[in-house]
């Protein structure tokens, strides 16, 4: 659940809430897929109070690769 | 008479070679391009004419190198050079320094050359773009580390939805070599994993200033990214190669931040909005199931299960009693009527009247007994028409759906556990075929449903 994307659980979500109010799915399975939209629900909040601001910027390690560092601006030529 | 003055074919070259190149070491040549070819070493050769002349042209490949359109035939171009004569061939040729389109500049004919070029690889086909993430979780940004495109990013998103994760890839977006940093950057960013959207960016600037984001390589860079690519380049009016190729063009760099981060406000509505919508589903659900339950419950099958053998009984005591209602009253009749006959004959003259008595009797006596058959075959018909009915209703249709009836060895239906002891036995008839039981504990609760 946790690995799904933001973006998939909201069009997740949004799908659930539309068969929950078309009417025409049978009790358990209302009550599964509502259970589910809870869930889905409550994990899209989660991301949004979790997401933390992060700026990195990459740079080139030893071996050639890249890898990334916290990015602050070099010059700041503007107020 | 004068000596002839003779020179030798290599003599007149060297002369003519010596007047030519020192009267046109540099000059500016306007023609058309014709049979312009490129060979194996680099270096191209053509010819340049208009109406009346021709001039052979060469371009060695460290001049070609410079040039920043295609040159092909039919092009209408200036060149630069020396004139120099190519004395084993006995012609004279225009060493080209720099070639540049007439009419248009060389950048913008450039421009032109490679956007027909890739739009007929179909490198920019509608159906190549794909859609952007919807929220992304970390969005890549090659740019200048230093440059104002990247801050007016970084305030916008900032502003709409601080909390998101942003890696800059750094690269020099002008000058040579930039388009290469840039076309690394978008690669390293695609290696990095997890990046959800990249954006490609500066600020505006002449079209020189833009050069690098005309960059074929660069151009197929951004065809070959895995991750979804939005060109921000200069300002509205400018539209580069990069915008063409990239999934979606934004006009600026703070548009494209603004494109890929949604109003976290928005976002939050959208949940809340979409949980509200979740429960109110639900509980319209639950609902509609309890009211079909309610619905179910009241009919009266559940509610009084007995109701149908209660009738069925009740109705055989009706029969039975109309059965014998109609017996005794035929007899009644038929008595009173004897009784009166009785008396009239008694009236009568014995002798004269016996005979007759006697056959008024009988004919009394067989409508009597034809009007009590009548009436008991009336009464019959009625109780069979009830039969039939019963048959309908009959308890073996509800034993099908699982009722069962018990009597006592005697034959009483059994109504109550007031009218059974520990130990009776007990005949249960089911649907089909019946059970010898016998009772080893009565309740007076039971766990029936409690409607």
């Amino acid at each position: 659940m946790t690995d799904l994307k933001f973006e998939d659980c909201l069009a997740r979500l949004e799908q659930i809430v539309s068969a929950l109010e078309a009417g025409n799915l049978p009790l358990e399975e209302s009550l599964k897929v509502f259970e589910e939209g809870i869930t889905l629900a409550r994990h899209c909040s989660r991301y949004l109070d979790d997401a933390e601001r992060r700026i990195e910027i990459l740079v080139k390690d030893e071996s050639g690769g890249a890898t990334s560092k916290p990015f602050v601006f070099e010059a700041e030529d503007e107020a | 008479m004068t000596e002839r003055a003779v020179l030798t074919v290599s003599q007149l070259s060297q002369q003519l070679m010596a007047v030519m190149e020192e009267r046109f070491p540099a000059v500016w040549i306007e023609g058309e391009i014709s049979n312009f070819k490129v060979y194996g070493s680099g270096h191209a050769y053509f010819t340049l004419k208009d109406e009346g002349a021709q001039l052979r042209c060469v371009l060695f490949r460290n001049r070609a190198r410079r040039i920043r359109f295609e040159p092909k035939d039919g092009l209408h171009v200036m060149g630069f050079g020396a004139v120099e004569v190519y004395a084993q061939r006995g012609e004279y040729q225009l060493v080209v320094e720099l070639l540049e389109p007439k009419g248009v500049g060389a950048l913008q004919l450039a421009f032109e050359q490679l956007k027909e070029r890739l739009q007929a690889e179909g490198l920019f086909s509608p159906a190549r773009k794909r859609p952007l993430p919807r929220f992304p979780r970390k969005i890549g940004i090659v740019t200048s580390p230093s440059g104002a495109a990247l801050r007016d990013m970084l305030r916008v998103i900032g502003r709409r939805f601080g909390e998101i994760h942003i890696v800059v890839a750094p690269a020099r977006v002008q000058g040579d070599g930039a388009a290469g940093e840039v076309a690394q950057g978008i690669r390293e960013l695609n290696a990095l994993g997890g990046v959800d959207v990249i954006i490609v960016g500066r600020g505006g600037g002449s079209l020189e200033d833009l050069w690098a984001f005309n960059d074929e390589m660069l151009a197929r860079t951004i065809a070959a990214s895995k991750i979804p690519v939005i060109s921000a380049v200069g300002h509205e009016v400018d539209f580069t190669i990069a915008d063409f190729v990239a999934d979606v063009r934004a006009a600026t760099p703070s548009n494209a931040a603004e494109l890929v981060v949604k109003e976290k406000r928005a976002v939050v509505e959208t949940l809340g909005d979409l949980a509200g919508r979740l429960r109110r589903g639900m509980a319209r659900a639950l609902a509609g199931h309890r009211d079909r339950l309610e619905r179910t419950r009241a009919r009266r099958v559940l509610t009084d299960p007995a109701r149908p053998l209660r009738d069925l009984d009740r109705r055989l005591d009706d029969a039975r009693a109309r059965l014998r209602q109609a017996g005794l009253a035929a007899l009644g009749r038929a008595e009173r009527r004897a009784a009166l006959a009785g008396r009239g004959l008694r009236a009568l003259n014995p002798v004269a009247q016996t005979l007759n008595s006697r056959r008024a009797l009988t004919d009394l006596r067989g409508r009597l007994e034809r009007g009590v058959h009548r009436r008991l075959d009336h009464a019959r018909h009625g109780l069979g028409g009830g039969a039939g009915r019963l048959d309908s209703l009959s308890p073996l249709a509800v034993l099908s759906r699982g009722y069962s009836l018990t009597r006592t060895p005697e034959g009483h239906i059994v109504r109550s556990w007031r009218e059974i002891s520990i130990g009776d036995a007990v005949r249960v008839l089911l649907h089909e075929g019946s059970l010898d039981c016998r009772v080893d504990a009565t309740r007076e609760h039971d766990d029936r449903p409690q409607v």
